[in-house]
């Protein structure tokens, strides 16, 4: 267990390395002075040397990206040029709502996708199967704010179920906090739901045509038993794997629900500061996110070990 | 024993296509083709200059002048509509092709070269670990909004699954025994790779190709949406779309026509793809065998 | 009344107008017996045993016609719950991989109990006995831990044993055995067959047994059923199909066997040393980071020499180092250290560039016809690569692989063809030509016979053997099977473990063995004391 555990961390290093230097070079590799460009057009001398100094460009490179190596392990971020607070404590006033979004997302695409394309399998080639791997490519391909925007038009504007944007904490509200939430996380779980429950489907037609499922069937079990004791395990890892990677696409996704629904949350601070050209935040919140992703997927890769006894702890 | 067994490598027929795969790709390959030859010939069809500004006529509702009404500028919603078809599918195709080309290189130097895998594939890991939709903004918001930047930004995040795909496959043909029988004949390295390597990734690629590009229409769309994407000022159906969300509750079809253009073609692209794969995909035949 | 009766049973693939795989068949196994279904690749003796069992894979085939009676009870006729109560009670199947066969995620004692809870009612300690009664009955040591194993952690014997467990654990009449032996080596192959006919004694089952292997046929059957391109061709006692065979086919497929007793020794025809290998080593899976386990000593010490025209075989069980032997001297994989001369010439330690002037001089032909020849290369392209490569022009290398189809068989017309359409043996024959092309002084085949048929084999052999009196190419003939090397070979290996164990003429070494491990090997091999070419038993 301890080899396999510190294999896997071990190997989370030099990929987080990877996205450090590259989101340190962007800037620094683009052509022009990076200070003018973050200033933008209208900017005067005063405001250049600011942000010169704050970023430390005045510095050679390897000594600013050490320091700013440095700074990251010690949790340092840096600080916004436009609101000058450091930059974790802006994600950290932010980042409640995406989580709480994600999280709803996540449970439940899982909870709706995996028996959606377990019954697919189940019943491949019937007129269930062919609904699934309909509604799953049109989950791949109506984008997200095209499906935010039916949905606002659908349920809050014709119907007013629900209201139609913005964002109340659960601690404050929380029926109100669940009606806003409904509609985002049902946004965001689309394309979530068509991806899981397409490599569901498939994972387990491929594992229900191995040997080990027909020599279940020649005990004379029942198919039911044969499925979910024989079929639905061996088919997880590739599933695990799917939400892992998958993981990336929701986090391009919050960008764009948090903008039209509204939300307060880290996919509207990244925009923000896009159109602000507040680098250092930018910097921050892709380091975090990919952060998360590969946390995400390490620990999903640890885990399936605990689905499958041949690989070894 | 007959010595004819047939085990067909490479099946496809007429009738296989339309027996196995069904007519929504047919209709998917009619649909895009319609959206090509809109794109293409847009100055000729489109009613309209998509750009034109009438303030007298904002806002309109559908007429028999303005088929789909007009938007906050009296501009032909229709006509901006069919111009917004070139950026998608400019971007789409340049995307793909240099995702592949670069990624295909890429990818058949990591398979064969072990040294360089190891570095290669740590690059790659750490490029799929961005978000692509983040690292392209970002990429666009610092070197400026061109149709050739958000090309470039978006094929970046792109490049790390085809090279992946193409490692993948050379790593495993590497191990057959027609590659290990041309070692034995004297065959160099890189005819290895181009002549016995490469031809087994371009089924696969095809494939590939068809989602990198509708992957590739829908960030450029998103980035447009979010206002980081080619100039406000070319009609795209991301732009129109961020254009009318101010007035959605008063004109929702100023963002469902567009978004209605753009999840066809990204839905026909896509219902290519699968068509593709089922057809090409190895597996799928020895099933059906 | 017969147990199992399968009556003008025909299966076609399910499609309109599908092509019929199994014709108007008719079987029929009496209690306690143990009949044998043999035949060649597409046969129809495994897609018989499904229909029996109802495990015809959904959607692709299906029973056309006729009747299988257990009992005196229509299989065909029953309901899908009905069928599911008959398995594992009535009636139950083992199959070749037992790797496959097993599931991975579940621990191989579960899976035994899995069969009495489906369909007994017994207390969790009444199974628990149960389950240990039985891993005892098939032979496994150390049966409380061998229960909470997962399959990969089990050896093949091992496995095929929980399979057999599992088939029998509520004494089912009829016990159908898809080739369950054919993935095991042949020490283990021979203790699983006496376990089959042991435990057939004791319980009075009644075993289909379906094998391509007429050795395993002369070792246990009691009646057989022979099958081919999914007729019925003839079918008898034992001793009247492999003594007295009536039908040209079984004939030809007796025939085909070859004998297990040594050829008569070849006169050498030169002195020239082709190969010549010195204290040879290769560790596998050393100075990996964190890796665990130590390496493996895949080949120790190995020494032999092959001279022109001559053929070395090299014969051992799976793990034993053979094929690893062979990619070394290919050069497809380096050797650890030892000495490996060509004509005389040192080539091991070569740099890629140093190797290729001796590369032309040492080819291969591999195990798998399917996989050996590029399917995107025409048949021409193939076998012309390697003659271009070393400087040949074109058009000379093309008349020259024109030859070459002809030399060894293969129709005109063929240079212009892919290789999807040709059978494997045919293929083979390609391979052949594609490694005579470079005009070798050493050939080395790996396993290059054993993925064919019997009688395809056969050919493939003399076809190598004249190649070997034209050319007087070396010959370096890796193989598991003992019997193609007593036919083939002037001097034979033996390989354990990485180590050669015994080494000399094959009259001594197959006809006399010194080493221990060569007499379990000679002895494991079935149907050792039957003669098949000459149909009687072999001259003691």
């Amino acid at each position: 267990m301890p080899t396999y555990f510190i294999r896997r961390v071990l190997a989370a290093i030099p990929v987080m390395l990877v996205v450090a230097v590259f989101v340190f070079l962007l800037l620094r590799l683009t052509p022009g002075d990076p200070a003018a460009i973050l200033a933008g057009d209208m900017a005067t001398p005063d405001q250049l040397e600011k942000i010169r100094t704050s970023l430390g460009l005045n510095e050679p490179v390897y000594v600013q990206f050490t320091r700013w190596i440095g700074g990251l392990l010690q949790g340092d971020f840096g600080t916004s040029l436009i609101s000058n607070t450091p930059v974790i404590d802006l994600v950290a006033d932010r980042m409640w709502p995406t989580i709480w979004i994600a999280l709803i997302t996540i449970t439940l695409s899982v909870i709706v996708a995996v028996p959606m394309g377990v019954l697919a399998a189940w019943k491949h080639r019937s007129w269930v199967d062919h609904a699934v791997m309909t509604f799953s490519v049109l989950g791949f391909s109506v984008p997200v704010f095209v499906i935010g925007y039916l949905l606002i038009k659908l349920f809050a504007l014709d119907l007013g179920w629900l209201p139609v944007q913005g964002y109340i904490a659960p601690s404050q509200d929380f029926a109100a906090f669940a009606a806003r939430a409904v509609l985002p996380a049902l946004t965001l779980a689309s394309i979530y739901i068509a991806l899981i429950a397409r490599m569901t489907r498939a994972s387990l037609l491929d594992v229900l045509g191995e040997d080990y499922v027909r020599t279940a069937r020649a005990k004379g079990l029942t198919e039911r038993r044969v499925l979910f004791r024989h079929a639905l395990r061996n088919a997880a890892v590739p599933v695990m794997t799917v939400i892992g990677t998958g993981f990336a696409l929701l986090i391009s996704g919050v960008v764009v629900t948090e903008s039209v629904f509204n939300i307060p949350g880290l996919g509207r601070l990244t925009v923000d500061s896009i159109f602000a050209r507040d680098y250092p935040v930018i910097q921050a919140l892709i380091l975090l996110t990919s952060g998360v992703y590969v946390g995400v997927n390490l620990i999903i890769d640890l885990s399936y070990s605990l689905l499958d006894p041949r690989i070894r702890y | 024993m007959a010595e004819t067994t047939q085990r067909a490598a490479f099946p496809i027929r007429t009738s296989f296509i339309t027996e196995k795969v069904g007519i929504a790709p047919m209709i998917a390959a009619v649909v895009l083709l319609l959206i090509v030859l809109a794109a293409i010939f847009a100055p000729l069809i489109a009613p309209h200059d998509p750009i034109y500004q009438n303030p007298i006529m904002r806002l309109k509702p559908p007429s028999a002048e303005y088929p789909l009404g007009t938007d906050n500028y009296g501009r032909d919603l229709l006509s901006r509509v069919i111009w917004g078809a070139r950026v998608s599918l400019l971007i789409g195709i340049g995307v793909t092709v240099m995702a592949v080309v670069v990624g295909l290189l890429i990818g058949l130097v990591s398979g064969y070269i072990r040294l360089a895998d190891a570095i290669i594939m740590r690059v790659m890991d750490g490029l799929m670990a961005m978000p692509s939709v983040l690292l392209a903004i970002a990429i666009v918001s610092l070197i400026g909004a061109s149709i050739w930047t958000v090309m470039a930004a978006i094929t970046i995040p792109e490049i790390p699954r085809v090279v992946r795909l193409v490692r993948s496959i050379v790593l495993s043909a590497r191990e057959e025994p027609y590659v290990e029988a041309a070692i034995s004949l004297g065959t160099s390295m890189p005819r290895i790779l181009w002549r016995h390597l490469m031809p087994n990734t371009f089924a696969p690629l095809t494939v590939q190709a068809t989602y990198v590009c509708a992957s590739a229409i829908l960030t450029e769309a998103i980035l447009s949406f979010l206002g980081a994407g080619v100039s406000t000022e070319t009609p795209t159906w991301g732009n129109i779309m961020a254009e009318a969300r101010v007035y959605f509750r008063l004109k929702p079809e100023l963002i469902f026509w567009p978004g209605m253009a753009l999840s066809l073609c990204i839905l026909s692209i896509n219902l290519l793809g699968d068509a593709a794969r089922d057809i090409l995909d190895p597996r799928m035949n020895k099933r059906e065998a | 009344m017969s147990l199992l009766e399968i009556d003008n049973l025909t299966v076609a693939v399910d499609r309109k107008n599908g092509k019929t795989v199994v014709r108007d068949i008719s079987i029929h196994i009496e209690p306690g017996e143990l009949v044998c279904l043999v035949g060649e690749s597409g046969s129809g003796k495994s897609v018989s045993s499904l229909a029996t069992m109802g495990l015809l894979p959904k959607g692709a085939l299906k029973v056309t016609a006729g009747k299988i009676l257990l009992d005196g009870e229509n299989l065909l006729d029953l309901s899908p719950s009905e069928l599911r109560d008959r398995r594992a009670t009535r009636m139950s199947m083992i199959f070749q991989e037992p790797m496959t066969a097993l599931n991975p995620v579940h621990k191989v004692g579960d899976q035994i109990t899995e069969v009495l809870e489906a369909h007994t009612k017994l207390s969790n300690a009444d199974k628990h006995a149960k389950v240990m009664d039985m891993l005892k009955q098939v032979g496994l040591p150390d049966i409380e831990r061998v229960a909470g194993s997962y399959p990969h952690q089990l050896s093949g014997g091992q496995r095929q044993r929980i399979m057999i467990a599992m088939a029998l654990i509520l004494e089912p009449r009829l016990l159908i055995a898809d080739e369950p032996t054919t993935a095991l080596d042949v020490t283990t192959q021979k203790q699983i067959l006496k376990l089959i006919k042991d435990l057939q004694r004791e319980h009075g089952t009644a075993v289909l047994f379906i094998t391509h292997d007429m050795g395993v046929v002369a070792e246990i059957a009691d009646r057989v059923y022979v099958m081919n391109q999914g007729d019925l061709v003839e079918d008898g006692p034992v001793m009247e199909i492999l003594a007295t065979p009536k039908e040209d086919y079984t004939r030809k497929l007796l025939s085909s066997v070859p004998s297990l007793v040594p050829r008569p020794a070849r006169a050498s025809v030169s002195k020239k040393t082709a190969l010549d290998v010195s204290d040879l080593n290769k560790f596998y899976g050393a100075g990996r980071f964190l890796a665990k386990g130590s390496a493996t000593h895949a080949v120790q010490d190995v020494s032999f020499k092959v001279t022109a025209g001559r053929t070395l075989g090299i014969v051992g069980e799976s793990g034993s180092g053979k094929s690893t032997v062979a990619r070394c001297i290919m050069h497809l994989i380096e050797p650890t250290s030892g000495g490996i001369r060509v004509g005389g010439q040192q080539i091991s330690g070569l740099s890629r560039r140093g190797l290729k002037p001796y590369r032309k001089k040492l080819q291969m032909v591999f195990q798998d016809p399917y996989r050996s020849l590029n399917p995107r290369l025409t048949i021409e392209e193939s076998i012309i690569e390697g003659p271009v490569n070393y400087g040949t022009p074109k058009a000379q290398a093309k008349a020259r692989a024109a030859e070459l189809l002809d030399l060894v068989g293969m129709p005109e017309g063929s240079a212009d063809r892919y290789p999807h359409m040709f059978s494997g043996g045919q293929r083979q024959r390609i391979a052949i030509a594609r490694a005579l092309a470079m005009e070798p002084e050493l050939l080395v085949a790996d396993e290059a016979v054993s993925a064919l048929d019997v009688s395809v084999q056969a050919q493939v052999l003399n076809l190598l053997a004249e190649i070997q009196e034209r050319t007087h190419v070396a010959i370096l003939f890796i193989t598991h099977d003992l019997r193609v090397a007593a036919q083939i070979c002037d001097e034979v290996a033996v390989m354990q473990r990485g180590q050669v164990v015994e080494y000399g003429p094959t009259a001594d070494v197959l006809g006399a063995p010194a080493h221990d491990y060569t007499r379990s090997l000679l002895t494991a091999a079935p149907g050792r004391d039957w003669d098949f070419p000459n149909f009687r038993p072999v001259a003691a």
